[in-house]
């Protein structure tokens, strides 16, 4: 039997309604400050570095991204570090503060469904820093174009744009987390704990634990150990115990679209790679394409716990 | 829907609530068992009860906000279950213990509602004004409802009802935690509501103000309906009398007098000129003429109301958890 009406009806007011309050919030301008902060540090080292190493670099603006000087990660690990927190610190009371404040049944006695309160917070997060995001991407470019001189190119910026989608996504895979979390538990510092445990093993403690269970499964072969090689099938293994973190996938997708001279994420064999002129860039839509599973993955677990917080939601109750 | 309003107008024509058998079970436990009532339009009905009788569960289901387990409702014609946002179109909610965003003004949070209510820009302007006005809250409108009192809450949520121009106002709990001015006042406004044609549901403990503003009552107990009518009724079923007479007169032989109006259950000596007498309807006029019969001179004579108060504590004690009988 279909229910009556639309699903969506209301979900305007309520985006607006969250949107305006997670801009003009206190703690959306800590995690603001936080970010630009660290962002603009990193900046500076990767322009200062830049500056003094000119080369005959096609891609002097992704360089920009990308380029670590040594106290400092670049840009983009940054971001991959600080975007899940971002994302939790918007989402970890989405729904349980509703329900403290007791908000939650008389806003659910407007003509509305669930779905329209979830799907509009949800998005309004999402807005949110979708928002940050392209005012510290337009920082980026314009801090390049100032400090580097050089006009960046059609390229530069169509990569450039593809690595502000793909934040995007990696940020709705947090926000899905934190708003799962805040579903299932009631109480937002409880949300907030597990979330932020959730973030530091994913980003600290998974890189270091995948090739130790990867070396567990598929013991390193003494023969490649002695010539200086990685045992394949540990690696291969690694990689992919790695790859279970948002965190890997997104610098992997990273490392596909704004080094536009990466031709694999993975190990290959050399017989693969024969006749590839190395060091050349690869035309844009390749490095999409290599970036493309990366990017579904990331895609697909928003949307997976996206719903598993959706059927929840729809199921529980509403009183407190 | 044409079913539901046909199954409605079979009950009972004017009903704009009826429940069947209407149950909602956790588990195994029945929070709400198979509980039958009817609510005519304009009528103030309360749901009165101990804290998880299922009073709230009752209303939850009415709005579609919980999943009914068996039996059904129907309200102003529309299945809760089935067509929510028509139920909810018509129907104003205020919650036990109200919240408002704090950080948004009265106004804002009005205007919030009204939005997901799917009023135009210049409708909502202008009823939430009329909706503040009412409850007398034009004066704080543009204030943060963090600094609000509780009475003010309470108000700012009936004016959400007012706002949405509800057909049916169900409220829970309306006025447990406001000081005795702020009820006052907040019964008045539910009695204003009455006037303009609207059915209020009440779900309340708080016994006298219910009995003030009610035309009929449900006690809940366990999950049932356990007796429902107008004050008047339930304490001729529980109390046995509906009217408590006190006489004060001196003379001989009034006892007896007393007990042999019609009408009249028994007569207590409570000194020797006092005497308490129960009786199924208002018997003073017959007492003092009784009095006056016997040459006694008649030094006081009054009624004590039947109070909800004293109906819920008989019954109440009278039935221990066990022997719940079903009288609705």
């Amino acid at each position: 039997m279909r229910r009556e009406g639309s699903a969506f009806q209301g979900v305007g007011a309520v985006f607006v309604k969250e949107l305006s309050d997670n801009i003009s919030s206190v703690r959306m301008l800590m995690l603001e400050l936080l970010i630009v902060l660290t962002a603009m540090a990193a900046l500076y080292e990767a322009i200062t570095a830049l500056r003094q190493n000119t080369a005959e670099d096609p891609f002097l603006l992704l360089r920009l991204f990308t380029v670590s000087q040594a106290p400092l990660p670049s840009f983009v690990a940054i971001l991959g570090f600080l975007i899940p927190l971002m994302a939790i610190g918007l989402g970890f009371d989405l729904i349980n503060s509703e329900h403290n404040r007791r908000t939650l049944s008389r806003i659910l006695a407007q003509p509305i469904y669930r779905d329209a309160l979830l799907l509009g917070k949800y998005l309004a997060g999402l807005a949110t820093i979708a928002i940050s995001l392209t005012a510290l991407w337009l920082l980026v470019i314009g801090l390049g174009l100032i400090f580097l001189g050089v006009p960046p190119g059609g390229e530069e910026i169509a990569r450039s744009l593809a690595f502000l989608v793909i934040a995007v996504f990696y940020a709705g895979v947090w926000l899905s987390l934190a708003m799962l979390l805040s579903i299932v538990f009631r109480s937002p510092a409880t949300a907030a704990l597990v979330a932020l445990g959730i973030w530091l093993f994913l980003t600290v403690l998974w890189p270091m634990l995948a090739p130790a269970i990867a070396q567990a499964i598929v013991p390193p072969d003494p023969r490649f150990a002695a010539l200086g090689l990685d045992t394949p099938g540990t690696a291969i293994w690694s990689q992919l115990l790695q790859r279970f973190s948002p965190n890997d996938l997104f610098g992997e997708a990273m490392l596909a679209v704004l080094s536009p001279t990466t031709r694999t994420l993975g190990p290959v064999f050399l017989d693969q790679i024969r006749g590839a002129v190395m060091g050349a860039p690869l035309p844009f839509g390749q490095s999409v394409l290599i970036a493309w599973p990366q990017t579904v993955g990331l895609i697909a677990c928003t949307i997976v716990l996206f719903v598993a917080g959706y059927v929840l939601f729809q199921r529980q109750e509403v009183r407190a | 829907m044409s079913e539901q309003q046909n199954n409605s107008a079979a009950t009972r024509p004017e009903a704009v609530i009826a429940a069947r058998d209407l149950t909602k079970r956790y588990g195994k436990t029945s929070v709400v068992d198979a509980i039958n009532f009817d609510i005519a339009k304009g009528e103030v009905f309360g749901l009165l009860g101990p804290n998880g009788a299922g009073k709230t569960t009752t209303i939850l289901m009415m709005l579609g906000l919980t999943e009914i387990s068996a039996g059904r409702v129907s309200v102003l014609g529309f299945d809760p279950a089935r067509q929510p946002l028509q139920v909810k179109r018509r129907v104003g909610y205020l919650p036990d213990a109200v919240g408002f965003y704090d950080h948004l003004t009265a106004v804002e949070n009005l205007a919030y509602a009204a939005k997901l209510m799917g009023l135009s820009m210049a409708e909502r302007t202008r009823r939430i004004a009329a909706a503040l006005t009412r409850v007398r809250l034009l004066d704080v409108a543009d204030k943060r409802v963090a600094t609000f009192s509780r009475g003010m809450r309470q108000r700012l949520g009936l004016a959400e009802i007012i706002v949405k121009r509800a057909e049916i106002a169900i409220l829970d709990e309306p006025t447990s935690g406001l000081d005795p001015q702020a009820t006052l006042e907040f019964l008045d406004l539910i009695r204003e509501l009455k006037a303009e044609g609207v059915t209020v549901l009440l779900s309340s403990h708080m016994l006298d103000q219910v009995q003030r503003v009610c035309d009929r009552v449900a006690l809940f107990r366990a999950g049932k309906i356990a007796m429902m009518g107008s004050v008047a009724e339930l304490s001729v079923q529980v109390l046995g009398a509906g009217f408590v007479v006190e006489v004060e007169a001196d003379g001989a032989g009034i006892a007896r007098r007393l007990a042999a109006i019609p009408g009249v259950g028994n007569v207590e000596t409570l000194a020797d000129d006092r005497f308490r007498m129960t009786a199924d309807r208002d018997v003073r006029a017959d007492a003092a003429r009784a009095v006056v019969a016997a040459n006694g001179a008649l030094r006081r004579l009054s009624v004590d109301e039947p109070s909800l108060e004293a109906i819920y504590a008989h019954y109440f004690q009278a039935t221990p958890s066990g022997g719940v009988r079903d009288a609705a």
